[in-house]
């Protein structure tokens, strides 16, 4: 699965899986936020990639929900 | 006519990745490879402003396109030109779609960049012409833009002569030839071995059949991989910045973050402050160590890959594309988390 800013590109060729992130620059982060505050965002970006790695998908399809728990 | 013309922030003099979240905005005149463009206009054409944004801020907020071409209309705008935006996907993506929404707003545009820069398709039917690789083909490359716009501002039709990459819109007009005969004619042309004649080229899209979910993650093996151009610390294996031949691998084993000073990027596409100051922004091995050490990740593979996706081309990234897959398939890794800059 991937983990990227660029949503529409990754649509576009094909990527199965994807989980929109918040700057080009820091796929896995966000600067804006407290070092804690940082952590806990790019922990939800991977709880994310794990439902989507665990979910059957046909097409281009974007995560972008709280998997449930 | 009146030209209004689109650069990013680093052509337009403002600034390099550290000014990559530069707002849009609009100056009079021409500014930077405008003024060679100018020139190439001659005194037919006059080009009264640019138009530009910094790449980051424009592939984050796609609102920065009609924001600016309602500027450019209000400066007079009767024809805009983007670019050249090379093989820089940012900067590509920026001028597909500065162009697609001045189509939408009926204001004649055309942008230039490479076939392989991924922007190509955020033009949305709106004209493109192909430019050279880098910056250093400026020149021929504004030459092909200008006379592709000459003909544009004349009313006339682009093809492949002028340059013309992409999908282009289709139009409806009158044929000299009935389908029937055109048909039977390609027909005749086909038996005879030519194997790329047709009136409607086909979209090159790539399939790609996504892989079986992982049953649980808990029992599954993951790999971490990125195209961030994400290395040892001194770059000990040469991963070029852009346009990459190849792929690096290191060890994560005994590792439960990645600490500045110990990994960097040495991508060329974005400003790479934030990446180094926390290394685990591209690679994300603190938290997924979190998730194994916790049970919600069965275990991450011992060892992440690498390469830059600046300028890479497309057979290069499919090489590497299939290199991982038959690695990880070796060590019976099931899954992959690919972090992308």
């Amino acid at each position: 699965m991937l983990l990227c800013n660029l949503v529409s590109i990754a649509q576009r060729v094909g990527a199965p899986r994807i989980v929109a992130t918040r700057g080009i620059p820091y796929p896995a982060g966000d600067p804006s936020l407290s070092p804690d505050g940082e952590r806990a965002w790019r922990r939800q970006l991977l709880e994310r990639a794990l439902h989507a790695l665990a979910t059957p998908v046909t097409e281009p399809t974007v995560f972008d929900d709280e998997p449930a728990r | 006519m009146r030209v209004v013309h689109y650069v990013n922030q680093f052509f337009a003099g403002v600034g390099g990745e550290d000014e990559a979240g530069a707002e849009p905005e609009l100056r009079t005149g021409a500014i930077g490879p405008g003024r060679r463009l100018a020139s190439l206009l001659g005194d037919d054409h006059e080009l009264v402003a640019t138009i530009f944004c910094g790449d980051d801020y424009a592939a984050g907020n796609p609102g920065f396109a009609p924001t600016l071409i309602e500027q450019a209309k209000e400066a007079g705008a009767e024809l805009l030109l983007a670019g050249p935006a090379f093989t820089s996907g940012r900067y590509g993506v920026a001028c597909g779609r500065i162009v697609a929404a001045a189509a939408e707003a009926d204001l004649p545009a055309l942008a230039a960049m490479n076939p392989d820069n991924p922007g190509l398709a955020e033009a949305a039917g709106a004209p493109v012409v192909e430019s050279g690789v880098t910056a250093r083909e400026m020149g021929p490359s504004l030459e092909r833009l200008v006379a592709a716009a000459r003909k544009l501002a004349a009313g006339e039709e682009l093809s492949a002569d002028d340059g013309l990459i992409g999908n282009a819109a289709r139009t409806n007009r009158m044929a000299e030839r009935s389908a029937a005969e055109r048909s039977v004619d390609l027909l005749v042309r086909r038996l005879e071995g030519d194997r790329d004649a047709t009136e409607i080229p086909l979209p090159d899209f790539d399939q790609v059949t996504p892989a079986a979910p992982v049953s649980d993650p808990a029992d599954a093996l993951i790999a971490l991989l990125t195209e961030g151009g994400f290395v040892p610390a001194g770059n000990p294996d040469r991963l070029e910045s852009a346009r990459a031949t190849k792929w690096i691998r290191h060890s994560l084993e005994g590792r439960d973050s990645l600490e500045e000073g110990e990994f960097e990027s040495v991508h060329g596409g974005f400003s790479t402050q934030w990446a180094n100051a926390e290394p685990n922004r591209i690679l994300p091995l603190d938290v997924a160590r979190q998730l194994e050490g916790e049970g919600a990740i069965g275990g991450l593979h011992t060892e992440y890959f690498a390469t830059t996706g600046n300028g890479t081309t497309v057979a290069d990234a499919q090489r590497f594309g299939t290199e991982w897959a038959a690695e990880l398939h070796e060590a019976n890794i099931q899954a992959a988390i690919l972090t992308a800059t």
